[in-house]
């Protein structure tokens, strides 16, 4: 299954290298990770989409996090309801002949046209991964020049409905 | 003992002399070594190198006592073994690059076996790092996943606050080694106390360790104990770890609750007390592993169920409730299910089960069932009318020493007897590397462990190949007259390999046996020390009686039967109850 997990971490050299290698060691696979300052100072959040196999695996993960001096807390925000959110920059080969074409194909994922040259259109799309993975495949017969993709980071919605329904990991069953 | 003269030597200055030196500003490597004494360490073994040669010169001129070893593996498995005897850190002084990485076997062991450790490195100047310079290594990259915290200092001010900090992070919680890696330059920049920012109490947000247990979570546990017909106490080196022998020994005694140990809880009990079934897990003892898999309530208290103890997991206390008291909740449920989980240091939890008055659980049946089962399957061997048996060696150490010396090993099949055969009558006795299996462990952990208790008589029983991992430290032997008794059980093979080539590859007696060996005992004059040899029975008693009982440091060579496994046996994949070799045949 896949989990969102954020990290939040106090902001010093190495400690990328810790979570990652951490992760690495107890056979965890990564899909994606970001990571960027917060509203506080020296305190830096990384968004980490991993696959896990089961639940007990998971609370390995979180408790394994946890125990870094320098994490200051681990959230699984899976099941909560929260904004995810992904950045793509995709250069696609566009010919004169087809632009407009191409523009009213993939107009209902609102892309921006950051860059073009005579051949060539990149298209910066944002939005859920599942989103950006449609859109790359709308386009991909157009020719995918290049794609670079930001992985995800979520933030957890004010509103949360049906709070106490959420599936939660506690020591204390 | 004799110290190290050069260590020792005293500034010759007047005092004006005196005054002046105190009032010159000070650099890292002298402000290091004034907050390692703050910190109260008194000694510390290491290395020297170019990039610790500031670090050197400071500890010429401002003495604390530092013991050099011939190889830095040396240095961190007696500051292993000084950690294990004293249940405080133990620090370690190497240089960057190659001294460095000669560390990481010891760091590893120290992680794994959660033992306390402050560690300093030298590294290259900060802006030659990232250049491949001479003797450069990553070792903050390297030590990332073996130590508990580590740090490459930045700023020379920094210093005490990262020192201090270290030492927390090392012995707080579930203890580990903490690593500082420090530039050669910061080690000779100027200190700047206006500077500095050292906290009183040491705070870090990321890093607050539970020790008082949850209040509900006590209570169920007193719920499930007073219900238990079978309650098992299964005791880990948590227990050592807390320094809670005492309460371990009052809650069981009150309770009338059979223990078992695992390899690393050895002593947290006296070794011959009746509520002691002995050591479970893959060479302990039947009626150890038979009442976990017959238990119906399993108190585990701060042991990690590693695999050595549990066997194959999915049976392991298929009957049984599980309570697990563990300082680190990240072993909580780890390996083993658990019922009931306890996040609490061992003291704090075994004082508030024992605050509560509650119903004792019925276990006369119980522990009528385990004695028998004690006496029917004890520890069992052959004699052989020719051979000498390492088995008989180590009863006759523990009886020489009655119990009360302290015992290092390495790992293998002498770690597994002198864990069967030599009973403890205290803590803090046991040395030996567990989790990590460091061949080469056992005999620069005496050396520390000597150093760590003066007056206790040290015996380090080794396997000659681990010994000759390590051997070069006999050197210190020398050096500070340490009387330890280097004990070699000698088959001339790496014994555990051998067994198992034996029962599972068809005696394919592939790379583990050594038929040349040096002569040990000639080994040991090379470094003025005097050795023996033992072969059989007779001569046993003799050299072993007047070996140990020796004020000076002795080597003896006991050439042992080749061909003896150790007995009883959990084969690896299989459950605890599934075990060979039980009765003498």
């Amino acid at each position: 299954m896949k989990r969102v997990i954020t990290v939040n971490v106090i902001n010093q050299s190495g400690v990328l290298n810790r979570v990652t290698g951490l992760l690495m060691k107890r056979q965890f696979n990564i899909e994606s990770i970001t990571v960027g300052h917060t509203e506080q100072p020296n305190i830096s959040k990384m968004t980490l989409v991993v696959n896990i196999e089961d639940d007990v695996k998971l609370e390995q993960l979180i408790k394994q996090l946890s125990k870094q001096i320098d994490v200051l807390k681990v959230n699984d925000i899976t099941d909560k309801a929260i904004v995810l959110r992904e950045l793509a920059l995709v250069k696609v080969v566009s010919p004169p002949n087809l632009r407009l074409e191409m523009n009213a194909i993939v107009e209902p994922f609102r892309p921006q046209i950051v860059d073009t040259s005579k051949n060539v259109v990149t298209y910066q799309v944002i939005g859920h991964p599942d989103k950006i993975d449609a859109f790359i495949e709308l386009v991909r017969p157009y020719g995918i020049k290049e794609l670079t993709r930001t992985g995800v980071t979520a933030t957890v919605r004010e509103v949360q409905q049906n709070f106490y329904d959420q599936p939660t990991l506690s020591l204390l069953k | 003992m004799t110290a190290n003269a050069s260590t020792n030597a005293k500034i010759d200055a007047t005092p004006a002399e005196m005054q002046k030196i105190e009032n010159k500003p000070k650099n890292g490597a002298e402000i290091l070594i004034q907050a390692l004494q703050e910190q109260g360490v008194d000694i510390v073994f290491g290395y020297p190198g170019g990039a610790v040669l500031h670090l050197y010169d400071a500890m010429y001129k401002n003495p604390i006592r530092h013991i050099l070893t011939r190889h830095e593996q040396g240095a961190i498995h007696a500051a292993e073994g000084y950690a294990r005897v004293l249940n405080k850190p133990g620090v370690v002084i190497a240089t960057s690059g190659p001294g460095a990485t000669n560390l990481v076997t010891g760091i590893t062991d120290a992680m794994i076996d959660s033992i306390p450790l402050v560690i300093f490195t030298g590294q290259v100047a900060t802006n030659v790092i990232g250049s491949d310079a001479f003797q450069e290594a990553d070792i903050i990259g390297i030590t990332t996943p073996i130590t508990k915290h580590n740090y490459q200092v930045q700023d020379v001010n920094d210093i005490p606050r990262i020192v201090k900090e270290a030492f927390h992070i090392a012995n707080t919680g579930r203890k580990g080694p903490v690593l500082i890696d420090l530039p050669k330059n910061i080690s000779n920049a100027i200190f700047d106390e206006s500077k500095a920012n050292v906290p009183d109490e040491v705070y870090l947000p990321g890093y607050q360790p539970t020790y008082k247990p949850n209040y509900l979570q006590i209570q169920k546990a007193i719920q499930a104990i007073s219900e238990a017909k079978k309650p098992v106490v299964l005791v880990g080196a948590g227990v050592l770890f807390a320094n809670a022998s005492e309460e371990l020994v009052e809650f069981v005694e009150k309770y009338k609750l059979p223990v078992v140990t695992t390899l690393l809880g050895l002593g947290s009990i006296p070794g011959n007390h009746e509520l002691n079934y002995g050591m479970g897990g893959m060479h302990g003892a039947v009626v150890a592993n038979n009442a976990i898999t017959e238990s119906d309530l399993i108190i585990n208290i701060g042991s990690r169920f590693d695999d050595r103890l549990t066997g194959d997991t999915s049976r392991f206390a298929p009957k049984a409730k599980i309570i697990h008291i563990d300082i680190d909740p990240a072993e909580i449920g780890k390996n083993i299910r658990t019922d009931i989980p306890i996040v609490a240091d061992a003291k704090e939890a075994l004082k508030s089960l024992l605050k509560n008055d509650f119903k004792a659980p019925d276990t006369a049946g119980w522990i009528d069932y385990l004695n028998n089962m004690r006496t029917e399957y004890p520890y069992w061997y052959v004699e052989d009318e020719k051979e000498m048996l390492p088995q008989q060696v180590i009863e006759m150490i523990h009886t020489i020493t009655n119990g009360d010396a302290i015992v290092t090993t390495d790992v293998g099949q002498h770690q597994m007897w002198t864990a069967q055969y030599y009973l403890q009558n205290h803590s803090h006795q046991w040395v030996t590397s567990g989790g990590l299996g460091t061949m080469g462990f056992g005999f620069p952990a005496a050396i520390g462990a000597q150093f760590a208790k003066p007056d206790k008589k040290v015996i380090s029983i080794v396997g000659d190949a681990g010994f000759q991992m390590t051997a070069q430290e006999l050197a210190l032997l020398k050096e500070f007259n340490l009387p330890v008794k280097v004990i070699i059980i000698n088959n001339a093979a790496l014994g555990m390999v051998r067994q198992w080539q034996e029962l599972f590859y068809e005696s394919r007696y592939s790379q583990s046996l050594m038929p040349v060996q040096p002569d040990f005992v000639k080994l040991a004059e090379a470094y003025g020390l005097k050795g023996y040899c033992i072969r059989n029975m007779d001569e046993a008693e003799k050299i072993l009686t007047e070996a140990i009982n020796s004020d000076e440091p002795v080597v003896v060579d006991c050439r042992v039967k080749q061909l003896e496994n150790v007995y009883p046996m959990v084969p690896s994949g299989k459950a605890l109850h599934e075990m060979v070799g039980v009765k003498r045949i």
